[in-house]
C-alpha cells in the first residue's frame, strides 16, 4: 500500500546533504527514553524532506524534553529558554526572521502548567511553527512528580495516585486556534515521521503532542503514560502517508478509503481510513473524538485536525517579505525630512 | 478649619507686588471631565507667548469621576521642575476644594465655582468666584455637553486675570482640536471668550501674577517624554517590539505605533518594516524582545516597575546568553493598586541587578525629551554592541508629562549593529566560537539564525556554556564566562553616555543626581547660592555602569548630596557597590518619595539642615 514512506535509498537527500548533517549532539537522556525516538524521527524527517538544516531555528523550555534540541540539527540555531516561555522566544526569533523554520520541543510540565498561559496565547496567534510536546505526564529532571497531563487516577511508583484531571493539549490546541493539530506515540516511528513531515510542509502553528514514555519515572503498572499502557490503548485514527510536493507520485486509490488533503505549497497528506471514516477538517469532529476516546480510555493518535490557508501572524501584522532582522538602514531609519515634519507639529 | 490660623500673613495681600512670568497654576477637576484639552490650551498659550512653561498632570487611576490636578508653571528663569508653593488655585472639583485652597501660599489667587462658596475659608488670600453653571448655559445649549464646555469658561477667565492674549489661545486652542473638530473648536473657544468677557466685567485683578511677553520659546517644542521615546526607538530602526499595557508606559508604544504607521510601511510594498505585538503579559514580551534579538531584530519593550519584577528571569538569561533588546522602565509608585499613576525612581536597584545569579543590567536614564530621544537610540546600539538587555529608566513625571524642550537633531551616525558574522565571514574564517573574546573587549562574536552556513550554527542557554557555546557545569569554564562579562561590563563604561559634570571653584559640597531629578536640583543650587551663599559642584549620571569620574567627582568635595526620589537611598545604594570606603564616607543622601515629582525647596531645606547652615 505504502506509495509515499519511503524514498529511494540513496546516500543523499534531494539537497544533496548526507543524514549525518542533521543530527545533533550525544543523548544524554535515559536509555528507551521516548524523548530519544522523537530525536530521531525529527532528523529523519528534515532529512527526508530536504530543509536546509541552517533555515531551521530550534527553541525550547526547561525539563528533559527540553534537552533534546541539542540532540537533533547541529546545523541548525537553538535556544533553550527559561521554563514554559518557549513560545514567546520563537515567537520574537520568527518575527524577527520570517524565513527561519522554527521547531519547539517542550514537555507536559513546560506546556500544561508553568507554560500554559504562553502555550495558549501561542494558539491564538497562528506563528508558522511546529510545537512538539514530549508528554509523558511526570516531571523527569526533578525525579518524578505527577505533571498536569497526569491522567486522573494514575499511579506515580511510589504508590501517589493523582487525584486532578487532566489537560488534554491537543484539546486545548484544537479549541483555540492551532491550524494543525496532531497526537502520536514515540513508539510509532512510521506515523511520527508522516505526520511531523506533514508539519514542516504545514503553513501556520502544528502543535503535536507526541505520548513518550519516561522509563525511569513512569513507565510502571498503573501508568498511563507507559509503553504498556500506549500498546494497549493506542487508537490510530487512520493511517497518515505524506506525500511532499517534489514527489509526484500518482496512484489509483478506491474510492472511499482515503482522504486527501492538500496543502499550500503543493504537498499532499493522505488518511487511510481504519474502523472510522474520520475528517480531519472539522474542529467539532475532533472535538468530539477526543472525549469520546478519553471515556473510553482510548489514547487517540494521528492527525487530529488541519487547516490550511488560515492566515498567519505576518499576515496579520503585514509584515514585509524580507527579514526584519537584516532590513538595511534606509528601510528602517526614516528620514530628516520626517523628523522635521515631526518637530513642525510639536512647535 | 479657622481663619485665623493663616490670617497672620494677610499683610501680603493688597501690598502691590507684581510677580511676573514666575508662579504656578493648580487647576483642581475631577478626571473623565474633559479638563485636559483647556488645561493644555492653557500651557500652550503661555508656552506662544514665549514664555518657559511646564505642565504637570497629577492624576488618579481611575477613569471618571475622581480628584485630579493639573499643575502649569511659568518660570521668566526657565526652572520647569515642580514648584513646591501654589500661587494660583482653579478650584472647579467640590469635594477637594476645601483642601485645595487651604493648602495654597499666602497672597495666592482662587479662581472657584461660585456655589462652593470658598472665600469664608481664608482671608489671606485673593478669591474670584465664577458662576460657571450660569455661564455655560447660553454658550452651549446642549446640556450633555456642558460639563466639558464649563472648563473652556477658567482658560478664558485665567486669561483675563493673567493677561495671556486671547489670540494665543484661540491658536491653542484650535491646534488643539485640529480641523476635522472645528465644530468643537468653535463650541469651545465661545465659552473661553465668554469667561473672558465676564473676568474683564466682574472681576477686578487684585492678585499680583501676571504674565508678559517674551522670547523664550522660539522654535521649541512641547512633548511628553514617552513620545520622545517612542520617537527615539523609531529612528533607531526598531524592528520588533512587544509590550504589555501598563501605566505609565502605555502611551509610549501606543505613540509609538502611531509614528510606525506613518513612517514604516514600505511605499514600494505597502508591507511593514516592523512587527508590534501585544503580549499575554510581561514575561512574554521580554520573552519576544530577547528571541528576535537573538535573530537580529532591534526588538524591544516599555513597561513600569510591576513588569520589570515579571522580566526578572528572563532579564537574567538575556545577561548570561548575551541578548540584546532594550527594555524602557517609565518608573512609578509601588506595586498592586496605591499610587500606580504617580511617579518615583524607585526601580534604580532592582533593574541595575535585576535576576538571579550575578546580573548587572546597563541602565541609561534620561532627564528630558531630547535625552529620551537621544538615549533611546543609544540604548539600541548599545544592546547591540555589547550583546546585553539595556534599560532606559524614565519615570512617570518625564514620560506623561508636557515638557517644552529644543528640537530633537536627526541622528548624526549611522546605526551600530554589534559584531554579527555572515556567512561570507564564516567561509573566510571557518568557524567562530561564540563566546570568545577575540578582541579584548570581553564581547564576543556571534551569527543569527538562518545564516546560510554549515558553521552557523551554535546553542544559546543560560549560565553553563563555554567559548564555543558547548554545554558544561566544569567550575573553570563559568568562572571564566562570568569574567568575561564582568570585563565586558567594564568596557561599556566608556561608551554610555557619560555624566554632566560641572565643578565650583569655591564648593565643599557637590550634588549628584539622575534622571528628572536634575530640575528641582538645578533649581535647589541656585537657591542655595542666592539665599545662603552656598556653592555648590553638580554631577548629573546619565548611565549605569559609572564611569571613573563619579570617583574623581566624590573624591574632589567634602560632602556629596545624592538626590534619590525613594525612600531608600537607591541610586546612593548603586553607588556604594562600586566605590571604596573613603569615598563612601562622603556621601549624604537627600530622598523625597511621596509620588509627586521632587521639587527644590525640599533638597534646599534638607541640605541646609544637614549642612547646619
Amino acid at each position: 500500500m505504502s506509495t509515499t514512506a519511503t524514498l529511494p535509498p540513496k546516500k543523499v537527500n534531494r539537497i544533496g546533504l548526507e543524514v549525518q548533517a542533521y543530527k545533533g549532539g550525544k543523548t544524554t537522556l535515559c536509555a528507551g527514553c521516548g524523548h530519544n525516538a522523537i530525536s530521531e524521527r525529527i532528523v529523519e524527517a528534515f532529512y527526508e524532506m530536504g530543509i536546509e538544516p541552517w533555515k531551521v531555528a530550534k527553541f525550547s523550555g526547561i525539563g528533559c524534553s527540553s534537552k533534546s534540541p541539542a540532540y537533533f540539527l547541529n546545523q541548525a540555531h537553538g535556544f533553550n529558554g527559561v521554563h514554559g516561555r518557549m513560545p514567546s522566544v520563537a515567537t520574537g526569533a520568527i518575527l524577527a526572521n520570517r524565513h527561519i523554520l522554527g521547531i519547539g520541543v517542550t514537555g507536559d510540565g513546560d506546556t500544561a502548567s508553568i507554560g500554559m498561559g504562553q502555550f495558549m496565547h501561542l494558539l491564538r496567534r497562528n506563528l508558522p511553527f511546529i510545537y512538539i510536546i514530549e508528554d509523558n505526564g511526570v516531571y523527569g529532571l526533578t525525579k518524578g512528580q505527577f505533571s498536569a497531563t497526569a491522567d486522573l487516577g494514575s499511579k506515580l511508583k511510589t504508590g501517589v495516585v493523582n487525584d486532578l484531571p487532566p489537560f488534554d493539549c491537543c484539546a486545548l490546541a484544537l479549541r483555540w486556534g492551532a491550524t494543525f493539530v496532531a497526537r502520536s506515540f514515540s513508539g510509532d516511528k512510521k506515523q511520527l515521521s508522516a505526520i511531523l513531515k506533514a508539519a514542516i510542509a504545514h503553513r501556520g502553528l502544528s502543535v503535536i503532542d507526541v505520548i513518550s514514555p519516561c522509563v525511569t519515572f513512569n513507565d510502571h503498572e498503573g501508568s498511563t503514560k507507559s509503553y504498556a499502557f500506549m500498546k494497549e490503548h493506542d487508537e490510530p485514527l487512520h493511517e497518515v502517508d505524506f506525500v511532499p510536493s517534489f514527489l509526484d507520485i500518482s496512484v489509483e486509490i478506491p474510492e472511499g478509503e482515503l482522504r486527501e488533503v492538500a496543502m499550500h505549497d503543493g504537498s499532499r497528506i493522505r488518511l487511510r481510513k481504519l474502523a472510522r471514516d474520520y475528517d480531519p477538517t472539522s474542529q467539532i469532529n475532533a472535538i468530539q473524538a477526543l472525549h469520546e476516546a478519553a471515556q473510553k480510555e482510548e489514547v487517540l493518535t494521528g492527525i487530529l485536525y488541519i487547516a490550511t490557508g488560515q492566515p498567519t501572524l505576518m499576515d496579520m501584522l503585514n509584515m514585509d517579505d524580507q527579514p526584519l532582522a537584516t532590513l538595511p538602514e534606509s528601510k528602517v531609519r526614516p528620514s530628516p525630512k520626517a523628523l522635521e515634519e515631526i518637530m513642525e507639529e510639536l512647535r | 478649619m479657622s481663619i485665623t490660623e493663616v490670617s497672620t500673613a494677610e499683610s501680603r495681600l493688597g501690598s502691590g507686588r507684581r510677580i511676573t512670568n514666575d508662579f504656578s497654576i493648580q487647576v483642581a477637576t475631577v478626571n473623565g471631565s474633559g479638563s485636559q484639552t483647556a488645561n493644555t490650551v492653557l500651557m500652550r498659550a503661555i508656552f506662544q507667548m514665549g514664555i518657559p512653561v511646564s505642565g504637570k498632570n497629577m492624576f488618579p487611576s481611575n477613569i471618571a469621576g475622581l480628584p485630579t490636578w493639573f499643575t502649569i508653571r511659568a518660570s521668566k528663569d526657565g526652572y520647569i521642575g515642580r514648584k513646591k508653593e501654589l500661587d494660583f488655585r482653579v478650584a472647579m472639583n467640590p469635594e477637594t476644594a476645601r483642601e485645595d485652597v487651604m493648602k495654597l501660599e499666602s497672597g495666592a489667587a482662587a479662581l472657584y465655582d461660585e456655589p462652593l462658596k470658598l472665600d469664608g475659608l481664608r482671608s489671606d488670600l485673593h478669591f474670584y468666584p465664577v458662576p460657571f453653571d450660569k455661564l455655560v448655559v447660553p454658550v452651549c445649549p446642549e446640556a450633555r455637553l456642558r460639563k466639558l464646555v464649563r472648563n473652556m469658561i477658567y482658560d478664558g477667565v485665567v486669561a483675563q486675570l493673567l493677561g495671556i492674549e486671547m489670540e494665543e489661545v484661540r491658536k491653542a486652542l484650535f491646534k488643539q482640536f485640529g480641523a476635522r473638530k472645528a465644530k468643537a473648536a468653535e463650541l469651545n473657544w465661545n465659552a473661553a471668550r465668554t469667561g473672558f468677557e465676564f473676568a474683564a466685567q466682574n472681576l477686578p485683578k487684585k492678585d499680583p501674577f501676571r504674565v508678559e511677553r517674551m522670547n523664550a520659546t522660539a522654535g521649541k517644542i512641547i512633548i511628553d517624554g514617552n513620545a520622545a521615546t517612542a520617537l527615539g526607538c523609531l529612528f533607531a530602526g526598531v524592528t520588533v517590539v512587544a509590550w504589555y499595557p501598563i501605566t505609565p508606559s502605555s502611551s509610549l508604544v501606543e505613540a509609538l505605533i502611531g509614528y510606525l504607521k506613518r513612517y514604516r510601511i514600505d511605499p514600494e510594498t505597502g508591507k511593514a518594516t516592523f512587527a508590534v505585538v501585544q503580549a499575554e503579559d510581561e514575561l512574554a514580551s521580554i520573552g519576544m524582545v530577547l528571541g528576535a534579538g537573538w535573530a537580529g531584530a532591534r526588538s524591544m519593550t516599555a513597561t513600569s516597575g510591576p513588569g520589570i519584577s515579571l522580566m526578572s528571569e528572563f532579564a537574567g538569561l538575556g545577561y548570561y546568553a548575551e541578548l540584546p533588546g532594550v527594555i524602557v522602565d517609565v518608573q512609578r509608585v509601588g506595586p498592586s493598586t496605591g499610587l500606580p499613576t504617580r511617579t518615583m525612581q524607585g526601580d534604580l536597584l532592582s533593574t541595575a541587578l535585576l535576576s538571579h545569579g550575578d546580573t548587572k543590567h546597563p541602565m541609561l536614564m534620561p532627564s528630558s525629551p531630547r535625552e529620551c530621544f537621544s538615549m533611546s537610540q543609544d540604548a539600541f546600539d548599545l544592546a547591540e554592541r555589547f550583546q546585553t538587555p539595556v534599560f532606559i529608566l524614565s519615570d512617570l513625571d518625564l514620560g506623561m508629562n508636557n515638557w517644552m524642550s529644543d528640537p530633537f537633531v536627526y541622528p548624526a551616525e549611522p546605526i551600530q549593529r554589534g559584531k554579527v558574522l555572515t556567512a561570507q565571514d564564516l567561509e573566510r574564517l571557518g568557524g567562530f566560537a561564540r563566546y570568545k573574546d577575540v578582541d579584548g573587549d570581553g564581547v564576543g562574536y556571534r551569527t543569527l539564525p538562518a545564516t546560510p552556513h554549515p558553521a552557523a550554527a551554535y546553542f544559546t542557554r543560560g549560565s553553563g556554556h563555554n567559548e564555543k557555546a558547548g554545554y558544561t557545569e566544569r567550575e573553570d569554564d563559568y568562572m571564566n564566562n562570568m569574567d568575561r562579562l564582568a570585563h565586558k561590563l567594564d568596557t561599556l563604561r566608556s561608551y554610555v553616555p557619560a555624566p554632566r559634570v560641572e565643578y565650583r571653584e569655591a564648593a565643599q559640597i557637590g550634588v549628584i543626581c539622575a534622571g528628572t531629578s536634575r530640575y528641582a536640583t538645578e533649581e535647589s543650587r541656585d537657591q542655595l547660592r542666592s539665599e545662603y551663599g552656598v556653592e555648590t559642584s553638580y554631577m548629573r549620571l546619565k548611565a549605569y555602569p559609572f564611569n571613573h569620574q563619579l570617583s574623581e567627582f566624590i573624591r574632589r568635595h567634602d560632602r556629596v548630596y545624592v538626590i534619590d526620589q525613594n525612600r531608600d537611598a537607591q541610586l546612593l545604594a548603586l553607588m556604594r557597590l562600586e566605590l571604596d570606603s573613603e569615598e563612601i564616607a562622603r556621601l549624604r543622601s537627600v530622598r523625597y518619595y511621596g509620588g509627586l515629582p521632587i521639587d527644590a525647596r525640599t533638597i534646599t531645606d534638607e541640605i541646609v539642615r544637614q549642612e547646619e547652615l
